[in-house]
């Protein structure tokens, strides 16, 4: 298949992404890029400067809200992309509500009590949409330990181990491989495997 | 007690012919607070790990949630 191909295929496509931080803001970056057509993008938070040393934000936008900026930094790198963007704490009605009628749904919350919430919301609300986690980014190096594990419509992409702490803190390239190896999840499940 | 766990052949070190989803997370030592818990992929809710219960070859899926995105 060649870009302009895929880029077709994903343009009728629509993927919610919950959460905009590290995982959140690079993923739905790496998906804008190629072309998904729609985004839904939720998130309560606003953009700090410890934010900006892995998520896809700049340091003018300190301050604004993260899915606002998100929006506006995909409408730089593609204007035909349609990212609606949500200003909110997801909790499972509105979860379910929002994510609805999307083909693909990436977890991108921070807390993993709030992991355990959208995985058990989708898995009774939405069973038959495909959701990607990410889990265990922490720190640096350990290439190797990345990996995507598959539960039927559940995919877990990470080194499922590591935690995030004040001595092992999410940094942009283990956060950004994780993210981008979302995506490409999100890719496969949308065009079909490759290889 | 052989289930599969986590897509691997497991076999549990206990003489019982049932186990709670509880005495199955101390049995393995997995102390991650946050899961998620299937049994022949069925979700199991956190108020029910003491009352779920898993028994030979059965396919149980224990996925840890932690912290970072």
């Amino acid at each position: 298949m060649n870009f302009q191909e895929i880029k077709k295929k994903l343009k009728n496509k629509t993927v919610g992404i919950a959460g905009c931080g590290g995982l959140g803001s690079n993923a739905a970056v790496a998906l804008a890029r190629v072309g998904v057509g729609r985004l839904i993008i939720a998130d309560f938070d606003k953009i700090e400067e410890s934010n900006l040393n892995r998520q896809y934000f700049f340091s003018d936008q300190i301050g604004s809200y993260k899915s606002s900026a998100l929006k506006e930094n995909i409408g730089r790198i593609d204007t035909s992309i349609q990212v609606d963007s949500h200003i909110t704490k997801l909790m499972p009605e509105e979860l379910i509500r929002l994510f609805a009628k999307t083909d693909v749904v990436v977890e991108a919350f921070d807390k993993a009590e709030m992991k355990e919430m959208i995985v058990e919301t989708m898995l009774t609300g939405l069973p038959s949409t495909p959701l990607v986690c990410g889990v265990g980014l922490a720190g640096w190096g350990g290439n190797e330990l990345i990996t995507v594990e598959q539960y039927d419509n559940l995919y877990i992409v990470g080194d499922h181990a590591s935690e995030t702490s004040e001595e092992d803190p999410p940094i942009a390239p283990r956060v950004g491989i994780v993210a981008n190896m979302m995506a490409n999840v999100v890719l496969e499940i949308l065009l079909g495997k490759n290889k | 007690m052989k289930i599969t766990l986590n897509h691997r052949a497991d076999i549990l070190e206990t003489s019982k012919e049932k186990l709670t989803i509880n005495e199955l997370l101390k049995l393995k030592k997995f102390s991650f607070t946050r899961l998620v818990v299937k049994i022949n992929g069925t979700l199991i809710r956190r108020e029910d790990y003491d009352s779920a219960s898993l028994k030979e070859n059965d396919n149980v899926e224990i996925i840890h949630m932690i912290s970072g995105g």
